[in-house]
This record gives C-alpha cells, sequence and structure tokens, in this order.
C-alpha cells in the first residue's frame, strides 16, 4: 500500500525541529486529515488550529511545502512527491507545533476606524447595488491571515510590525474608503500610522488568498492611489483648495464613532 | 516616534515557528525572477544601443514611405533627419532625439505598479518570490525618497497618453507613401500594432482606472464613471501581458524599422 512521509513542525517558543511520520495514503484526503490521523495514532499532543474543514473559517492556516495554504483546502494528490513539509505561519509567533499566536491582526482590526454615516434620513439609508457589489468582494475575506503571514514587509521585517497594517486591513481600508455612505476620510491615516507606503506591490497577499480576492488590484492600488489623491498630487491639491475641501488629518481619521 | 507607535498594542517579538532558513519552498521559483531579469536586462541593453545610435530611424520620402521608430517620435531635436520631425524642433539638441524623448515611456514602464512587482521581486529580491526570504536586513518600501517617487504615476502616465497620440498619428501617416499614395505595407501594420498596444498598455494602467472612475466614492452617483471603470476592470485584469506585450513590440518595431532604414529589409507592399 502507497505511504505518505509527513515532515510536521513540533515545538514551542523554547525551540523545536520537524518530526517525521509515516502513514498509509488514503484516497481524497487532505493535509488537515492527514494531520488529523497522526493526532489519532503516533501523536496525540501535536497542537493544531481548525474548525469547519470547509475552507471557510480560516482557522487551519498553515505552511506547507514552504507556501501559506489551508490544510483543509490542499488535497494531498496535488502537492509533488516526496515528504509533505508542513510548518506554522512564520509571520506569527509560535504557541505550540502548528498553532500560532495571530493577535497582532485583533490589535490591527480595533485600530480601523469605524463606519461613520450620517444622521438616518427619514425612510432609513439607501445604498444603491453597484454600490453594494463594489465591498462585496472584500466581505469574502475569511480572516485566514495568510496574506499577512506572506507579507514580507512585517515576514521578514518584525520592526515593521510597529506601523504597517498589512494586506487584509488595507481590504478594511478600502472598503470603508469605496462606502457611499461612509464619511470618515482615513487617507492621511492610512499612509501615516498604518503604513500604506511599506507596501511594494509584490502581489503575494493576493496569490495565497483562498478567497481569491483581489487584494493588490482591487484595494491596496485603489488606496494607494487615494492617498495620491490626498497627499502627493499637486493637481489634486489645487482641485481642492479651489473648491474649499479639506483632507482629513490622521488625528481627526483616528476617531472611532460612538457605537 | 508617532503617536502610533506609542500608543500601540501591538507586541513585537516572540519566538517564531519553523527553521530559521530563507524558504521551505521546493517548487521552481527562482524561473520568474530569471526570466523578468532576462527580458528587462535585454530591453535595456538593446534600447540603451538603439538611443544611442541616432541613425537608421527613419523611413522617407526616397524609400517611398514614412516611418519612423517609436525610440525616435516624437522626433524634436535639431539633428532629427529630413521629413522626420512633426513641427516642433528644439534646434540647439544634437544628440540623438531618443536622448530627449525616452525618458517619459521609461519614467511611465519604471513606476507602473505592475513594473513595480516585477523588478522589486526580480531585482530588488524584495522578496524574491512569495514566502521567500528578503534579500535586505532593512526594509522602508515606498516611505522614503527615491522610491516615494513612485507616487508620481499618474504624471508619466498623462505623458504617456500623449505619446501614444503621436505614435497613432505615425501609423496613420504612414499609410500614406511619399510619391505612391495611400496604402498598406508591413511597416505600417507593425506601426498600427505598436500604437494599439501602447494604447492597451496605458489604459489597462491602475492610475487610469483609478482616475476614470475608481477613485469615486460612490458608483450610483457617478454612473458614467461607472461605465467607464467597467469596461476597464477587464483589461487592467490584463495589465500584466499587455506590458510585456507592448514593451517587446516597441523594441521589435524599432528593430523593423533600423532594418529598414539601413537597407537590409524591403518594406514590402500589401496593397
Amino acid at each position: 500500500m502507497a505511504e505518505v512521509t509527513m515532515r510536521i513542525w513540533r515545538g514551542d517558543a523554547s525551540g523545536g525541529e520537524f518530526a517525521s511520520y509515516t502513514l498509509p495514503q488514503n484516497e481524497g484526503e487532505v493535509v488537515l486529515d492527514v494531520v488529523h490521523r497522526i493526532q489519532a495514532s503516533e501523536a496525540p499532543d501535536l497542537a493544531c488550529r481548525w474548525n469547519c474543514k470547509a475552507g471557510k473559517c480560516g482557522s487551519c492556516s498553515a505552511e506547507i511545502n514552504g507556501k501559506p495554504r489551508l490544510m483543509c483546502m490542499t488535497r494531498m494528490d496535488s502537492l509533488p512527491e516526496g515528504p509533505v513539509t508542513v510548518a506554522p505561519m512564520r509571520t506569527f509567533p509560535i504557541v505550540r507545533d502548528l498553532v500560532t499566536d495571530v493577535s497582532f491582526n485583533f490589535v490591527r482590526a480595533q485600530e480601523v476606524p469605524a463606519l461613520l454615516p450620517p444622521p438616518m434620513p427619514e425612510g432609513g439609508y439607501v445604498m444603491f447595488q453597484e454600490d453594494v457589489e463594489r465591498g462585496q468582494e472584500f466581505r469574502k475575506c475569511i480572516e485566514c491571515f495568510m496574506c499577512q503571514d506572506v507579507c514580507h514587509v512585517i515576514r521578514d521585517h518584525e520592526d515593521n510590525k510597529r506601523h504597517y497594517a498589512g494586506p487584509r486591513f488595507f481590504i478594511r481600508y478600502a472598503e470603508l474608503e469605496m462606502h457611499p455612505l461612509d464619511q470618515n476620510d482615513r487617507r492621511e491615516y492610512v499612509r501615516e500610522e498604518m503604513g500604506l507606503g511599506y507596501c511594494n506591490i509584490t502581489k503575494c497577499c493576493t496569490e495565497v488568498c483562498p478567497e481569491h480576492i483581489k487584494i493588490t488590484d482591487n484595494a491596496i492600488i485603489p488606496l494607494k492611489e487615494r492617498v495620491v489623491d490626498a497627499h502627493y498630487d499637486p493637481l489634486a491639491w489645487l482641485g481642492r483648495t479651489i473648491r474649499r475641501k479639506k483632507k482629513a488629518s490622521s488625528a481627526e481619521a483616528a476617531v472611532q464613532p460612538a457605537p | 516616534m508617532t503617536a502610533l507607535e506609542s500608543s500601540t498594542k501591538v507586541q513585537l517579538g516572540g519566538r517564531r515557528g519553523g527553521p530559521d532558513q530563507p524558504t521551505l519552498r521546493q517548487d521552481r521559483w527562482w524561473i520568474q525572477p530569471v526570466v523578468t531579469v532576462s527580458v528587462l536586462t535585454a530591453f535595456v541593453i538593446y534600447s540603451t544601443w538603439a538611443a544611442f545610435q541616432n541613425a537608421n530611424y527613419y523611413v522617407g520620402a526616397n524609400a517611398h514611405r514614412d516611418l519612423i521608430s517609436p525610440f525616435y517620435s516624437p522626433c524634436i531635436a535639431g539633428s532629427c533627419v529630413a521629413g522626420s520631425t512633426h513641427g516642433f524642433v528644439l534646434s540647439g539638441w544634437t544628440l540623438s532625439p531618443a536622448l530627449l524623448i525616452l525618458i517619459f515611456p521609461l519614467g511611465f514602464r519604471l513606476s507602473c505598479y505592475y513594473y513595480r512587482k516585477a523588478y522589486y521581486r526580480a531585482f530588488w529580491w524584495s522578496p524574491p518570490a512569495c514566502a521567500v526570504a528578503d534579500g535586505h536586513t532593512t526594509y522602508s518600501g515606498e516611505t522614503r525618497f527615491p522610491l516615494i517617487m513612485q507616487n508620481v504615476h499618474r504624471y508619466f502616465f498623462y505623458f504617456g497618453l500623449l505619446f501614444n497620440i503621436m505614435l497613432t498619428y505615425d501609423a496613420v501617416r504612414a499609410f500614406h507613401q511619399p510619391g505612391i499614395g495611400w496604402g498598406v505595407t508591413v511597416g505600417t501594420l507593425v506601426l498600427v500594432v505598436n500604437a494599439v498596444l501602447l494604447w492597451l498598455y496605458s489604459i489597462s494602467c491602475h492610475a487610469c482606472r483609478h482616475l476614470c472612475g475608481g477613485g469615486a466614492k460612490s458608483f450610483h452617483a457617478h454612473p458614467i464613471r461607472h461605465r467607464i471603470w467597467k469596461a476597464l476592470t477587464p483589461l487592467n485584469a490584463r495589465h500584466m501581458n499587455f506590458a510585456w506585450a507592448s514593451l517587446i513590440f516597441v523594441a521589435l518595431t524599432d528593430v523593423y524599422v533600423r532594418l529598414v532604414a539601413s537597407g537590409v529589409l524591403t518594406d514590402y507592399r500589401l496593397f
């Protein structure tokens, strides 16, 4: 019977190494199935995070053969012959084995200034289909944080975590900036405080997104162009001056509306 | 220290999982950077050589043609050969006219969102491929000089449109062969394809998509901008293809005109 060899990272904050497990190969399995079989047989203490097994909860992110992927959506027969390497996401501190501490993302989520709509008009808010559709793509995000994991700005430069939100939150900022009912102006905030300029458009976030969100083309670049409007384009500045329009400073944009 | 640095709750440090090695990838991730470096280097070498030639860039009335290389159009230097200019001439410039004008297409491509991805990966190794370690110990992205200048992309886009108009004019003018009349030659088709590819590259640009409609807060409030944005979006998805096709074809167009102008090839008249 054919066998499969898994090299799985075992360890915690004190260190670790790859451990090899060889199992019979079953048809139609995904990586998470094999990890579960290892838990059920050789290594009951193997830690891994999972929930839906359907690619919708974003829990089982890992680096399979060096690439960030969801374990539940990676079929074993799609991988090349030979041992399969499974490691935890590299960008975040390890908790144990395949489990990482992704709280960086929760801090960044709290810092996103929420939607700021005008006072409710009589009859309620109205939003048209074309405007709804635009933000719909961004709402597919399952928060697997693989885009954050693969982004070299924080993956290879820990210090940048101090002043960089990352692709997952740039799609949130883009969605809010494209929302017709939103009255906040986060352009200076996202430039100054959330480090949009650190992104150099290498599109790795788009490549790894399991929901196929065009993170770079539809969120980050439009956001960068909005920042150019607000900060770098002299013609846009002239237009604002003539029309006596103001842009919000970082501090003004950062104010969270009352719940 | 910014306000955020003093107030953020982001915790730095903490031991990361996995081995301390540049990548665990086992596929041939290096092929893409190698191809990019090879093609872009070949283009830079060829275009530099062609720009300094200052000869064989125009096929004129003595050959019953009106073909000009895109590297030399619009020919506005005092050194331009007879018939190749469009009226306005900087008589004081005696070096190659290509040196005057190539800065604009070069700036457009250098600051292009697609090429940025290509050369940051292939030349600067920042990063060389996804989940492969950055080639540098520190990184400030496009927040400081000189890379902060990438934000002027839309101005190079505006200049690029002017060049596209000139090259389209050249292509239309080439259909009239001096001493023969209107007709189609291989050269005219080459100039037309070149102009079409450059237009496709320009209008599929991310800055164009933003300026035409993407910048609107509400599509419902701007129905015409929304329509333009919808038309440009599928082109924008193919921006990479247009970037490579137009880059290679503009060099091939120069090669063709150069070979005809130097007498190596005859520009065949189709009808």
